[in-house]
């Protein structure tokens, strides 16, 4: 992988003029990349990773794991009724997996009874969907590579040799 | 109890900044750039097999020369990465870091009086080690040459008692290292005076211009070189204390006997850690290299667009920086560095006499914290100009 993206991926804060120190690149070369990066759909968008947990006035928003059984259609297999579900705004996440079921959708709803009634409202009642089986998140430990939790503290003293 | 500590002791140097460190040591909240470490912690496969041993009741000595497993893992990546035999019977030894391996060295090969060269700026312990173990410490600046040991200046050091030479690259606190030619050169003139050459690579993993060349590698060299590393700095494992020497086989076995009686063997959790580390470890080193690497490339353009010069680290993670444009001498500038703009700096006094004029600023701290202190260096650098 290019040292730009592992850069961005790490911090999208990071300048082009710091990525360039970095690498001992011009700015503007890095600019470039990243322009290129973003154009191909490489860089799709930049963000912060919230641990929303500590968001005190936050609607406690809850999240499940849907695994979903589709007969594929013809042509098409399981792309066009997988655009129909992700097209959701509740799926924030799909994914097409191997094993006994076909889909595998994160589902983000106010809470248990939005996203119950998103189920049983709207999913099931897909054509083409065979069947459903829930799974409500109880504690995000980690996501994404970040481990969810407070500051680690300094555990190596300030100087040494 | 009056005179209870020996005469020898009572005579060691003390670093003569002990009380800036415990200065540093008693403030909160300060970006350190003082740490002799990395910041990563140990990968994580590396901790659970420590874990996983402690759970299946590894908890007994080892062999006095460590596991037999780890050093057969030694041996073997020794000879894939460099071509080097060593054999894992006798000629590897597992030390309590590399800081063991040199005191054991220079404790097996001294006889009083005799002569031990300290390129210097230096690791703070080469000098007070030789000295225990009965020897007279060397040392040679190598200011003039942009930190590089050449072999006109050692050969001016060398007399009929020079017995070794503590060769240390990438080098702490400079980062300085050298190349395969650089090292050929200074091989040859240890090779025509007999010298050993007690090679500390610790640093060896975090080289980031060209290939480290261990001196063991070089031609001739290996029967004159007690090679001198451990996982310290490479796997981040600073606090588990392994490090192992490789050399001639009556040289490991002197060193074996010092060792049997004075530290038995390694913690055996470290030890199997420390197999795990070659065996999954590697990636995470090379993470970690290109993450160094790239701070390396920030402090620079930081610290020279600040006015601060320093020769270019080609590894480790320190700049030796020259602050001689400040007036001020090492310890009064970390002093009010640390006191003023709340970053901590180690005095380049502690790494020998004539390096008061330079300050040591390790990199193994976060990209926002580096940021961050150079943003603070360079407001007391203006403020302390005006």
């Amino acid at each position: 992988m290019d040292e730009i993206l592992e850069i961005l991926e790490k911090d999208a804060r990071a300048t082009p003029e710091e990525i360039a120190k970095m690498l001992k690149k011009k700015p503007a070369a890095v600019r470039s990349a990243i322009k290129k990066y973003e154009k191909g759909g490489v860089i799709l968008k930049y963000k912060a990773v919230l641990n929303k947990g500590l968001i005190k006035d936050e609607d406690s928003a809850v999240r499940a794991l849907i695994e979903v059984n589709i007969a594929p259609q013809k042509d098409v297999g399981f792309d066009k009724i997988a655009e129909r579900i992700y097209s959701f705004p509740e799926v924030t996440s799909c994914y097409l997996i191997s094993g006994t079921y076909d889909l595998l959708l994160v589902v983000e709803g106010k809470n248990i009874h939005t996203v119950a009634s998103f189920v049983s409202e709207k999913l099931s009642c897909l054509e083409n969907i065979k069947g459903t089986a829930t799974h409500f998140l109880l504690k995000k430990y980690k996501e994404d590579g970040v481990i969810l939790k407070h500051k680690e503290e300094n555990k190596r003293i300030a100087i040494s040799y | 109890m009056k005179n209870v500590v020996s005469t020898k002791v009572e005579n060691m140097q003390p670093s003569g900044i002990r009380a800036f460190f415990d200065l540093v040591l008693g403030m909160k909240e300060i970006i350190s750039l003082g740490v002799g470490e990395p910041d990563f912690v140990t990968p994580w496969q590396i901790r659970e097999a420590g874990i996983y041993s402690l759970e299946q009741g590894f908890t007994s000595y080892t062999s006095n020369k460590g596991l037999y497993k780890l050093r057969l893992s030694i041996s073997r990546y020794l000879k894939n990465k460099h071509g080097l035999e060593y054999s894992p019977e006798d000629e590897i030894l597992i030390t309590v870091g590399v800081s063991e391996g040199v005191d054991l060295g220079l404790r097996s090969i001294i006889n009083p009086g005799d002569k031990i060269l300290i390129p210097q700026p230096s690791y703070v312990s080469y000098g007070p080690v030789t000295e225990l173990a009965g020897g007279i410490p060397i040392y040679v600046d190598t200011k003039r040459e942009g930190f590089k040991l050449t072999p006109k200046a050692l050969e001016k050091h060398i007399d009929k008692k020079t017995k070794a030479i503590i060769l240390n690259y990438p080098v702490n606190p400079t980062g300085i290292s050298y190349t395969k030619k650089e090292l050929s050169r200074i091989n040859k003139a240890l090779l025509k005076h007999k010298i050993l050459c007690i090679s500390d690579e610790i640093y060896a993993d975090l080289t980031y211009d060209f290939e480290h060349t261990p001196f063991a590698a070089l031609t001739g060299a290996k029967d004159n070189t007690l090679y001198l590393d451990g996982f310290s700095k490479s796997y981040a494992m600073t606090g588990w204390r392994v490090g192992f020497a490789c050399g001639p086989k009556d040289l490991i076995a002197g060193m074996t006997k010092i060792h049997q009686y004075t530290i038995m063997c390694v913690p055996i959790t470290s030890q199997m850690a420390a197999c795990e580390a070659l065996v999954s470890g590697r990636k995470s080193v090379e993470e970690m290299k290109r993450e160094y690497k790239r701070r390396r490339q920030l402090m620079l353009e930081g610290l020279n667009s600040l006015g601060l010069s320093c020769v270019k680290p080609q590894g480790a993670f320190y700049v030796f920086s020259s602050i001689k444009k400040t007036g001020l001498n090492s310890l009064d500038f970390a002093q009010k560095l640390l006191r003023e703009q709340k970053v901590a700096v180690v005095p380049g006094r502690a790494f020998g006499r004539g390096f008061d004029d330079y300050i040591r600023i390790s990199y193994a701290s976060s990209m926002d914290n580096l940021k961050e202190a150079l943003n603070r260096i360079g407001v007391f650098l203006k403020r302390s100009t005006q």
